[in-house]
């Protein structure tokens, strides 16, 4: 800094050239010492822990020698009251093995990045309580797509399907008056209000026995995202006649065998099905329309 | 490599408006973000969006509240542009399809918020940031602009002249999560940070895991000013055991708060008599923080957040998300019992110095979002300012890289003739640690020093004149960076600095600072860094290698604690958000400027620049700021 005091500048700086080796060897073992400390602290922190949860972790790296077959690895965590298994997975990492690999970024339930398979089935880890589960806690990635590392699933599928569905505000015109809205009924939004809630973690994708066994259907995110503009009274009846083209195509609602695992899965409590149902049955109303 | 015209480091809402608006102005825009652009955090935003959209209301008030709220310290051009181009961007938004809650005639709701003297919080339930988002994405989509998401940009491609007001950037350098390759991306017009904040800086934050403020230590390093960055917001409302934000809209609805003897201290031991609950954030955290120290917190550390006489059926229309934040996060039912809250820190109101137009001093580098100072928020930020800074100056920003025709913007950037040198005096030396052996693995840059102890010269001749050159210098430069950790096996794992980092800034550079605390934070970031000169990363794989990604976001952290401690031990008053044991007053006469610090190639230079009050057709007097 420039207004540091010149004297002090001078002497680090010559004592850095007098004797590098010396202070790097000595920083070096400081860095053992608290390495070591820092192991026999988390030693102790597990066994001072009242309990322990004990978790078994999927394993997989397709370059890493002795990952590249698929395990599972065990991690006992000290447990506190309200830890999640995001909470857990994190402790793991930082403590135990800092390649364990998944993603999460908010911890409160909104970027929908760590939707895992927990215990059988698939779930936010931030919001899955610990204490809520059986022990051993089995962490896996989810099913039906590519595993890339660990806990790490390619969602480019996913995305795609959520693209394909035009998943953006469409009208023929907004009003021209300056700062003018477009009105919308309380109950409209109302009724919208449940679909607009995604995430886009995955979970109901992932849990569709009908999306693992065809590529191409839209599953339950994408069609609600269509359900969430499909219902906005403000794109228009044009518009609406648009989007019900894509939905009833083949690989659109009809595929949807009303099962509900996306329902029971989504973190979010988007009545999925129900709204899968819906659009079938404006469907139906929109096909007599042409009779 | 790749190349576009414009880039944006960052798919939150800030850089998914510039983006748009780059990309509306008919440039190719590109948008590199670490996350994909749904997982940003804008989506954890809860309360509103700021904008006078109301008869009774004007961007005028609007202006004055934000000035007030600053303290003082905010720009009024950046200030009036914020108020002014507010309305029209909620309105284009609400044209987007954006799920505005409504009043009974089907237009916007707005409701009350902390520091406001109109109810102009435009919401969408209590999860108004989460629908911002994912409208914004929609029109990214919509428009094709081409995501790279998973990508981490891990450095500015800017050439080497000596002052940072001629260098110019022609790129960056991300690396890509998945298949562990670093590559260029040329920026033909202009390249746009927008990368969020820098709350991992602390370990109890509303911020996200990801928030580790890449695009403020990249830029610093480049040689951009950061500017007041020692006014960091604690919000008062977070969840004690997670730090999960409980939206301002809790008050703006009527929401109380009580200290363990059930009084109802805002009012009752006289903080804020007139506003109460609804004073402006950095004094109700203090008078929380206050209770507590006196010790009618509850459990020694907490205060209750009370909703539960709004009634269930106003707390599910319009705070249903805080229902579910706080079962989740807490184990608490808010509708029938109070909230447990306590100050967490929430959004640095300092940043990468922009002017109104995000143009950084570096000619081809901008900024907008939160990683941004243009400066709005000045020494605290109100409650529903900040998304609407995201539109506005994301928008802004968008249009001047891509070349639109923009009024002369009249902040102006860099060390100028209005600057005085600033001094401060340090227990340690900041900066770059000279780490003789190996420079460029840990502390990096092409300007760490070479054997003989002095600096090598930025200048290298011909190479800066083609901005092709520059981006492949500086990927070579990251290549080697990230092989080298790669190949380290032996060494401190960064997890480990990071906990301590957080935990001295947590300690010392809170709320409540004093001069000891700071001196001492500063001596743990200096360990920190000559800690991180041995950082290893443990996972040798190329796949997806969070591991590497976190360390390389560590030494952003680092850059950042310290910039922030450096600025709070050189500010010798109290404003807004800094409180100052050792002055408790704010000392207009002396600090109505703002504190700039730049990287300096390693040897951190502290100014000063006056504070802007000079509206457009008002002058903005400081007054006592009371609530």
């Amino acid at each position: 800094m420039s207004t540091q005091v010149p004297e002090t500048e001078t002497e680090t700086e010559a004592e850095t050239k007098s004797k590098p080796n010396q202070e790097r060897r000595m920083a070096e073992k400081a860095e053992r010492r608290e390495a070591a400390d820092r192991e026999r602290l988390a030693r102790e922190e597990l066994e001072a822990a009242d309990e322990t949860v004990h978790l078994k972790v999927f394993r997989y790296d397709p370059e890493v020698e002795g990952k590249q077959e698929p395990r599972f690895d065990d991690f006992h965590v000290p447990f506190e009251k309200g830890m999640t298994v995001l909470d857990a997975l994190i402790y793991a990492r930082d403590h135990y093995d800092s390649s364990l690999t998944f993603r999460h970024s908010c911890r409160q339930a909104i970027c929908g990045s760590d939707a895992m398979f927990v215990n059988g089935s698939q779930r936010l880890c931030c919001k899955t309580q610990l204490g809520e589960l059986e022990t051993p806690v089995r962490v896996e990635p989810l099913p039906h797509q590519e595993v890339v590392k660990d806990l790490v699933v390619d969602m480019q599928h996913f995305y795609d399907q959520m693209e394909a569905v035009e998943p953006y505000f469409q009208t023929d015109g907004t009003p021209n008056g300056e700062l003018e809205e477009q009105r919308q009924d309380r109950k409209n939004r109302e009724k919208i209000k449940m679909s607009t809630r995604c995430i886009w973690c995955g979970a109901c994708m992932s849990s569709c026995n009908i999306a693992a066994g065809d590529n191409e259907y839209l599953g339950p995110a994408a069609i609600n995202k269509a359900y969430r503009f499909y219902m906005d009274e403000r794109e228009g009846k044009d518009m609406q006649e648009h989007r019900m083209r894509v939905l009833e195509q083949e690989h659109g609602v009809w595929r949807c065998q009303t099962q509900f695992s996306c329902t029971e899965v989504c973190p979010k409590d988007i009545p999925l099905t129900e709204h899968i149902q819906e659009l079938k049955r404006e469907a139906v109303k929109s096909n007599l329309k042409f009779w | 490599m790749h190349e576009h015209d414009v880039i944006v480091v960052g798919g939150g809402g800030a850089g998914l408006r510039a983006a748009i608006a780059a990309s509306e102005e008919g440039a190719d825009t590109a948008i590199v973000t670490k996350l994909h652009p749904v997982r940003s955090h804008t989506g954890a935003a809860e309360g509103g969006i700021n904008a006078a959209l109301r008869e009774g209301d004007s961007w005028e008030d609007h202006a004055y509240d934000t000035m007030k709220g600053s303290d003082y310290l905010g720009d009024a051009p950046a200030i009036e542009t914020l108020a002014k181009d507010a309305p029209e961007e909620v309105i284009n938004l609400e044209h987007w399809g954006m799920p505005f809650s409504r009043e009974d005639d089907g237009r916007v709701s707005q409701r009350p918020f902390g520091g406001l003297s109109f109810p102009r919080t435009t919401y969408a339930g209590a999860e108004t940031g989460h629908h911002l988002l994912h409208t914004m994405y929609e029109q990214a989509v919509k428009h094709g602009i081409q995501v790279y998401d998973e990508w981490q940009v891990t450095e500015l491609a800017v050439t080497d002249h000596e002052d940072p007001e001629d260098r110019k950037c022609h790129g960056v350098v991300a690396y890509d999560v998945k298949h562990g390759n670093v590559e260029g991306f040329k920026a033909n017009r202009g390249v746009i940070l927008a990368t969020g904040g820098p709350g991992q800086v602390y370990d109890h934050t509303t911020n996200a895991v990801s928030n580790t403020g890449d695009g403020y230590a990249m830029a610093y390093r480049a040689g951009v000013p950061l500017e007041d960055m020692e006014f960091v917001q604690f919000h008062p409302t977070t969840l004690p055991s997670t730090g999960v934000l409980i939206s301002e809209g809790v008050r703006g609805e009527g929401g109380m708060l009580y200290n363990a003897d059930g009084e109802r201290f805002m009012f009752e031991h006289g903080y804020a008599n007139n506003e109460g609950e609804l004073a402006s954030r950095d004094v109700v955290s203090r008078a929380e923080l206050t209770e507590v120290n006196e010790g009618r917190g509850v459990d020694d550390e907490y205060v209750y957040l009370d909703m539960r006489h709004l009634g269930e059926e106003r707390i599910l229309d319009r705070l249903e998300n805080i229902l579910h934040l706080a079962e989740d996060f807490e184990g608490v039912d808010g509708l029938v019992e109070p909230m447990p809250v306590k100050p967490g820190q929430h959004y640095e109101m300092g940043g990468i110095e922009t002017d109104e137009n995000g143009e950084t001093c570096i000619e081809g580098l901008y900024a907008a979002g939160e990683s941004a100072c243009v400066s709005v928020h000045g020494s605290n930020r109100l409650g529903g300012n900040a998304l609407p800074e995201l539109i506005v100056f994301g928008k802004r920003a968008g249009h001047h890289a891509a070349g639109k025709d923009m009024k002369e913007a009249e902040i102006t950037t860099g060390y100028t003739d209005e600057c005085e040198p600033g001094e401060v005096d340090t227990p340690v030396a900041p900066g770059s640690v000279r780490d003789t052996s190996d420079g460029v693995a840990a502390d990096g840059g092409p300007e760490s020093a070479d054997d003989s102890g002095t600096r090598r010269t930025r200048s290298d001749g011909g190479a800066l004149a083609d901005p092709q050159a520059v981006v492949e210098r500086t990927v070579e430069h990251e290549r080697e960076r990230v092989q080298s950790f790669l190949e380290e096996d032996e060494g401190v794992q960064h997890a480990a600095i990071r906990e301590d980092l957080q935990a001295s800034m947590t300690e010392n550079v809170n709320v409540f600072r004093n001069e000891d605390g700071l001196r001492t934070a500063l001596e743990d970031i200096r360990e920190a860094r000559e800690r991180y000169q041995d950082v290893c990363v443990d996972d040798p794989s190329r796949t997806f290698n969070t591991d590497l990604l976190h360390t390389l976001e560590t030494r952003n952290l680092i850059d950042l604690a310290e910039a922030i401690t450096l600025g709070a031990l050189a500010r010798e008053e109290f404003r807004g958000a800094h409180w100052r044991q050792e002055f408790q007053e704010r000392r207009d006469d002396e600090w109505l400027k703002h504190t700039l610090l730049r990287w300096n190639d390693g040897s951190p230079e502290l100014f000063y620049k006056p504070v802007i009050l000079e509206g457009e057709s008002k002058t903005y007097e400081p007054k006592v700021r009371s609530y």
